[in-house]
C-alpha cells in the first residue's frame, strides 16, 4: 500500500484546526515555498506529474504556465470545490477534515502564478465543509498567513452541477447564470472578471504542499509514468465498506474494490463505473484497469473524479442508466442546443424502455443521438453524458432489449 | 490582414473578422441562429459548424477568427451531417405550428430545415410544453415553445439598450426566455427583438395575425419619425387587401445602414405609421366641407396666390415634406415674391432626444427645410395674422390649434385670416377650420429624399399608390407654380431633385444615383456613423472609471 499523503491528517484530533495542522508540520511547505521563485514552484509541480484531480486530468504545472507573462493586472486563483460528479465525495472530506491543507496549497499556488486573490467556490449543499473551510480561512487570517499579499474569498454555489465545469463556475462566481463560456479565450488568458485565472480542484491543490515539501521526484514516484502521486477514490455502491480510499494512482480497479471489502449484495460483480457518473461503464471482466488518467483512457473510459460506483449482479443496468439520464436532463444548463435537447429526449426514451414501452429501435436512436451530439458543445458536460448513454447500452444491450417490445 | 481559403476560394479580410463574415463576403452562407453581427458571440446554437484543416472535428465559425492561411470547408459530408443533427435537435421540441405561426415564410427553422435538415423525424415522445402567447411588453409577444434559445433577444437588451429586461430561466430543455420579476419589455427599442428572433418565438403584437408574410412587398424607405432618418423597409400588403382591415402598410422593419442606424430602429418610429391608413386621411379636396375636384381646388389655390399681394400671404411649410417638395415650394414662394415662409411650429409638448437613435425633433427633414431656405419666423407670421395683415394663410401638415402656441393667440390669428388653406395627409384641428383643404400623399405613397440632422440625404420610395386625389408635395406645388407661369422642373420627384442640386450649393453634386440606398452627405457635412448603443457607452464609461480609480 502506498503512502498516505492527502489523508495524512484525517485521524488527528481536531484535524481541521490550525493548531492540529501546525502540530503535524503544516505550513512548513509554505515556509519553504516563500524561499523559492514562482517559476521554480511551477517547475517543481510540472516535474511532479501532478494531474488535475477534478475530472479532466490536465497536467497542473502546465496549466499554471499558461498565465501570460506580460500580464500586469490581477491574476486570480479559483478553487473548484463544487464537487458534484455522481459518486464523488472526496473534496468534502478534505474540506471538513483538513481545510488548512487547501489554504496552504492555495498560498503556494498563488505565489507560483502571482495571484493576490483566491476564490473558493463551494458546492451549496456542502454546509459543514463550508463552515470548516471558512473557519480555517479565518484562523489563517488571524495567524497572518492570509491577508499579507494573498486573500481568500469563500463563495457558496446554489446547487447546479454545471457550476462545477470550470467556466460555468466562473460565470456563476461573476454573478451570472452558471453557463460555461466559449473557448477560446481559455481562463488562463481571460477568466474570472476578465482576468487571467487558474481554476484547480480542491484535491489537486492539497497535493501541492507535500510536493513542495518533499520534492517532485518523491511525488512522481508514488504514481505511474504519466501521473504522479496518490489520489482519493470515492468508492460507493455494492461494496462492503464504501468510503474514501487513498491509493497510488497505479492501483487497479480490482485492488480498489478489494480494499473496499469486496462486492456486497449478491457478491458477484456486474459492472463498475470507475470515474464518476460521466465515465463509461466497465464490465466485471474489465476491472484490471490501472486507475490513472491514461490507464482508464486506454480502457475506453475515464478516471474523471475517481468516483467508483460498484454494481453487483442484482443491479438493473437500464434502471441505473435512467438515474443518470434523469440527472443529465435535469442538470444540462440549456445553453447549447445538442445537449439541451437531447438529454431530455434520451431521458424520455430510457424512461419509456424501463417502463416497458420501449421499442428496439429506441436503442439505436439513443446511440445515434448520443454520438451525433458528441463534441458539438461548448463544454464537456454532454461528452460526459454520452459516456454512460453509449457504454451502458453497448455493453448491456441484451438487458435493454429484454425490456423492449419486439 | 489575414487571408483565408473557404471552399477553395481565397479572401482577405480585416483582422477580427470571423469565419461567418469572411464566408459571407465570398457569397457563402454558413447557417447560424445565435450569431448576429451586432451582438456578442454566444456560440450556443451550434449550427455554424465548419471543417478547418488540421482541426480534429467541426468548429463553430462564429467564434473562430479568420487567421492567415486557414483553410475552411463549409460543405464536407461531416459538416452537412453535423448540421442535420443540430437541426434535428433544434426541432424536436418545437411545436411545428407553422400554419398558425406569424413567422412562417420568414422563419429560419423552415429555411434551414429545407436547406440543411430534411431528415426523417424520430422524436415520438411528448414534447416539452412551455408558456404560449405571453405578452412581454406593449409590442412583443412570446411563444416559449417556438423559442430555440439563441439568446439574441437577451443579448440585445443587455448589450444594446442596456435595459436587461430579459433572461433565460430554468435549465436544460425546460429553459425559457422570460422577464425578470417586476420588468416589462417596454424600452423604446423593444421591437428589434422581434426582428432578430430567427423563429416565431417573439412576434409583433401590432402585426400578429394581420397578414401572411408571403403576401407582403418590400420597399426601401426612410423612417419619417424623427430627424435621424433611420433606414427602413416598408412592408405593404397589396395582394390581400381584405386582410388586416384594409391596412396597406403592414409593418416597418429596420434596414441596415452602418452610417445611420445599424440594424436597429426605435419603437416610436416602428409603430408610427398608423396615420397612413387611418380614417383621418384626407382623400379629396374640399371647400368648407364640400368635396371639390382636384383641378377646382388647385384653381382656388392659384387664384388666392395670384389675387393677393405677396405680403398678404404666409406659408407654414413643414419639415415632414421631402427636399423636392420644399424646393418646389421655395420656387413658388420666390416666383410670387412671398417672403413670409416658415416651417418651425413649436410642438405642444416638446420632446427630448432619447439615449440612442430617437431625436427630439420629430420631423424627418428640418435640416432640408433649413438649407433650402424656408426657415422663416413662424411666431412672426402668427403675430401678423393676429394683426390682420395676412389674408391667405397656407398651412402644410401642421395642426396649429394643437401646437405649442397659446390657444387664444392661435384662435385670434385664425379669426383674422381671410382664407386658411390646409394641405396635408390627415385631418386635424386646423383642417377642420380651413376654408380649403387639399390632400397630400403620405411618404410611403411617393418618391423623395429627406436630409437628416447630420446632413445625410437619403431616398425613400413609393410603396403604395396615393389615396384619392392626394399628390406629392412637389407635384401639388409644381402644378400651382406652373399655372402661375413659374419654372417647373418636371413630372417626377427626381427631376425636382436635379433642379435642387443645381440650385442649392449644399446639394451640389448629389443625384438619386449617387445617393443610392445608403444615402450621401451634403457638401461639407462630415460622414456619419451609427451612434454607439447606450449599453456600450455605459460599459466604456465604466471601464474608464475603473482605470482612473
Amino acid at each position: 500500500m502506498a503512502e498516505t499523503v492527502l489523508m495524512r491528517n484525517f485521524g488527528r484530533a481536531d484535524s481541521h484546526t490550525l493548531a492540529s495542522y501546525r502540530g503535524a508540520g503544516g505550513y512548513a511547505a509554505w515556509d519553504k515555498a516563500q524561499t523559492m521563485e514562482p517559476a521554480a514552484l511551477v517547475d517543481e509541480v510540472k516535474k511532479s506529474n501532478l494531474r488535475g484531480l477534478g475530472g479532466a486530468g490536465f497536467p497542473t504545472g502546465m496549466k499554471w504556465s499558461f498565465i501570460p507573462k506580460s500580464h500586469t493586472g490581477p491574476v486570480y486563483l479559483v478553487v473548484n470545490a463544487d464537487e458534484g460528479e455522481p459518486g464523488t465525495f472526496k473534496d468534502r472530506y478534505l474540506l471538513e477534515r483538513d481545510p488548512h491543507a487547501l489554504v496552504e496549497g492555495m498560498l503556494i499556488t498563488a505565489r507560483a502564478i502571482r495571484s493576490a486573490l483566491g476564490f473558493v467556490y463551494i458546492r451549496g449543499e456542502y454546509v459543514q465543509p463550508w463552515r470548516r473551510f471558512s473557519a480555517a480561512v479565518k484562523e489563517a487570517h488571524d495567524a497572518g498567513l492570509l491577508g499579507r499579499g494573498f486573500d481568500i474569498v469563500v463563495h457558496r454555489g446554489a446547487g447546479a452541477y454545471i457550476c462545477g465545469e470550470e467556466t460555468g463556475l466562473l460565470s456563476s462566481l461573476e454573478g451570472k447564470k452558471g453557463w460555461p463560456k466559449i473557448k477560446p479565450p481559455f481562463p488562463a488568458i481571460k477568466g474570472a472578471f476578465g482576468q487571467p485565472t487558474i481554476v484547480n480542484n480542491v484535491e489537486t491543490l492539497c497535493c501541492v504542499p507535500p510536493i513542495i515539501e518533499r520534492g517532485a521526484a518523491w511525488f512522481a514516484g508514488l504514481g505511474t509514468k504519466t501521473q504522479g502521486g496518490t489520489r482519493m477514490y470515492s468508492v460507493s455502491g455494492r461494496v462492503k465498506q464504501p468510503g474514501v480510499y487513498e491509493a497510488s494512482v497505479s492501483i487497479t480497479l480490482r485492488q480498489l474494490i478489494e480494499r473496499a471489502g469486496g462486492v456486497s449484495g449478491t457478491g458477484r460483480l456486474k459492472a463498475v463505473v470507475p470515474g464518476g457518473g460521466s465515465a463509461a461503464i466497465l464490465t466485471a471482466d474489465e476491472i484490471d484497469v490501472v486507475m490513472d488518467v491514461d490507464g482508464c483512457r486506454g480502457a475506453g473510459t475515464m478516471i474523471g473524479s475517481a468516483g467508483v460506483i460498484v454494481m453487483d449482479e442484482s443491479v438493473s443496468i437500464p434502471e441505473a442508466l435512467l438515474v443518470l439520464a434523469r440527472f443529465y436532463a435535469h442538470e444540462s444548463c440549456g445553453q447549447c442546443t445538442p445537449c439541451r435537447e437531447s438529454t431530455g429526449w434520451i431521458e424520455k426514451m430510457v424512461h419509456r424502455i424501463v417502463e416497458g414501452h420501449g421499442r428496439k429501435d429506441d436503442l439505436d436512436t439513443i446511440l445515434d443521438v448520443a454520438k451525433r451530439g458528441g463534441g458539438t458543445t461548448i463544454c464537456a458536460f454532454y461528452d460526459g453524458a454520452i459516456g454512460p448513454y453509449i457504454s451502458y447500452i453497448e455493453k448491456f444491450r441484451g438487458e435493454f432489449e429484454a425490456l423492449c417490445r419486439s | 490582414m489575414p487571408k483565408v481559403t473557404i471552399d477553395g476560394k481565397e479572401i482577405e479580410v480585416e483582422a477580427g473578422a470571423n469565419l461567418i463574415e469572411a464566408a459571407r463576403r465570398l457569397g457563402i452562407e454558413i447557417p447560424h441562429y445565435c450569431y448576429h453581427p451586432g451582438l456578442s458571440i454566444a456560440g450556443q446554437c451550434r449550427l455554424c459548424m465548419v471543417d478547418i484543416d488540421k482541426a480534429p472535428r467541426p468548429t463553430i465559425a462564429c467564434n473562430t477568427l479568420a487567421a492567415d492561411g486557414m483553410v475552411v470547408h463549409t460543405e464536407t459530408d461531416r459538416v452537412k451531417e453535423t448540421r442535420r443533427s443540430i437541426m434535428e435537435f433544434h426541432l424536436i421540441n418545437h411545436p411545428l405550428d407553422c400554419p398558425v405561426c406569424d413567422q412562417a415564410g420568414e422563419c429560419w427553422l423552415q429555411i434551414y430545415y429545407m436547406k440543411h435538415g430534411l431528415y426523417d423525424p424520430r422524436m415520438t415522445d411528448e414534447k416539452v410544453h412551455k408558456p404560449k402567447a405571453v405578452p412581454l411588453g406593449p409590442h412583443v409577444m412570446l411563444d416559449a415553445e417556438r423559442c430555440i434559445l439563441c439568446s439574441r433577444c437577451v443579448r440585445f437588451c443587455d448589450e444594446i439598450t442596456g435595459t436587461g429586461e430579459l433572461g433565460i430561466f430554468s435549465r436544460g430543455d425546460r429553459s425559457e426566455i422570460g422577464l425578470f420579476p417586476g420588468q416589462d419589455l417596454e424600452n423604446n427599442y423593444s421591437g428589434n427583438v422581434v426582428d432578430i428572433c430567427p423563429v416565431g418565438a417573439l412576434t409583433d403584437r401590432d402585426f400578429r395575425f394581420q397578414v401572411r408574410v408571403w403576401y407582403l412587398d418590400t420597399t426601401k424607405s426612410i423612417c419619417p419619425g424623427c430627424a435621424r432618418g433611420c433606414n427602413i423597409d416598408v412592408h405593404v400588403n397589396r395582394k390581400r387587401p381584405h386582410h388586416a382591415g384594409g391596412r396597406r402598410v403592414a409593418r416597418l422593419k429596420p434596414r441596415f445602414n452602418d452610417a445611420v442606424n445599424a440594424w436597429w430602429i426605435c419603437d416610436v418610429g416602428r409603430y408610427g405609421f398608423g396615420s397612413v391608413d387611418d380614417e383621418s386621411r384626407i382623400r379629396f379636396a374640399r371647400q368648407r366641407g364640400q368635396d371639390l375636384t382636384r383641378d377646382d381646388a388647385l384653381g382656388l389655390v392659384i387664384a388666392a396666390l395670384r389675387d393677393h399681394a405677396p405680403d398678404e400671404i404666409a406659408i407654414l411649410a413643414s419639415a415632414d415634406l421631402a427636399n423636392e417638395d420644399l424646393f418646389a415650394l421655395r420656387r413658388l414662394a420666390e416666383h410670387r415674391g412671398i417672403r413670409q415662409v416658415a416651417f418651425r411650429v413649436p410642438p405642444a409638448t416638446p420632446a427630448a432626444d432619447d439615449d440612442f437613435l430617437l431625436r427630439a425633433d420629430r420631423h424627418p427633414n428640418s435640416r432640408g427645410a433649413e438649407i433650402i431656405g424656408l426657415d422663416g419666423d413662424a411666431a412672426a407670421i402668427l403675430a401678423r395674422c393676429r394683426a390682420g395683415s395676412i389674408k391667405v394663410l397656407w398651412v402644410i401638415g401642421h395642426d396649429i390649434t394643437a401646437a405649442g402656441w397659446p390657444a387664444r393667440d392661435v384662435a385670434d390669428a385664425l379669426e383674422h385670416v381671410g382664407s386658411i388653406i390646409y394641405t396635408g395627409t390627415n385631418d386635424n384641428g386646423t383642417s377642420a377650420l380651413a376654408t380649403l383643404v387639399l390632400p397630400l400623399a403620405a411618404w410611403v405613397e411617393r418618391d423623395g429624399t429627406f436630409t437628416n440632422f447630420l446632413g445625410r440625404v437619403q431616398r425613400f420610395r413609393a410603396a403604395v399608390e396615393p389615396l384619392g386625389d392626394a399628390l406629392a408635395g412637389w407635384d401639388l406645388f409644381g402644378r400651382v407654380l406652373g399655372a402661375l407661369g413659374g419654372p417647373v422642373a418636371g413630372g417626377r420627384a427626381e427631376l425636382w431633385f436635379r433642379e435642387l442640386a443645381r440650385t442649392v450649393p449644399a446639394f451640389d453634386g448629389l443625384s438619386y444615383q449617387s445617393i443610392g440606398d445608403g444615402g450621401a452627405m451634403l457638401a461639407g457635412a462630415a460622414p456619419t456613423t451609427a451612434p454607439e448603443p447606450p449599453a456600450r457607452r455605459a460599459n466604456a464609461a465604466a471601464s474608464v472609471a475603473e482605470v482612473s480609480r
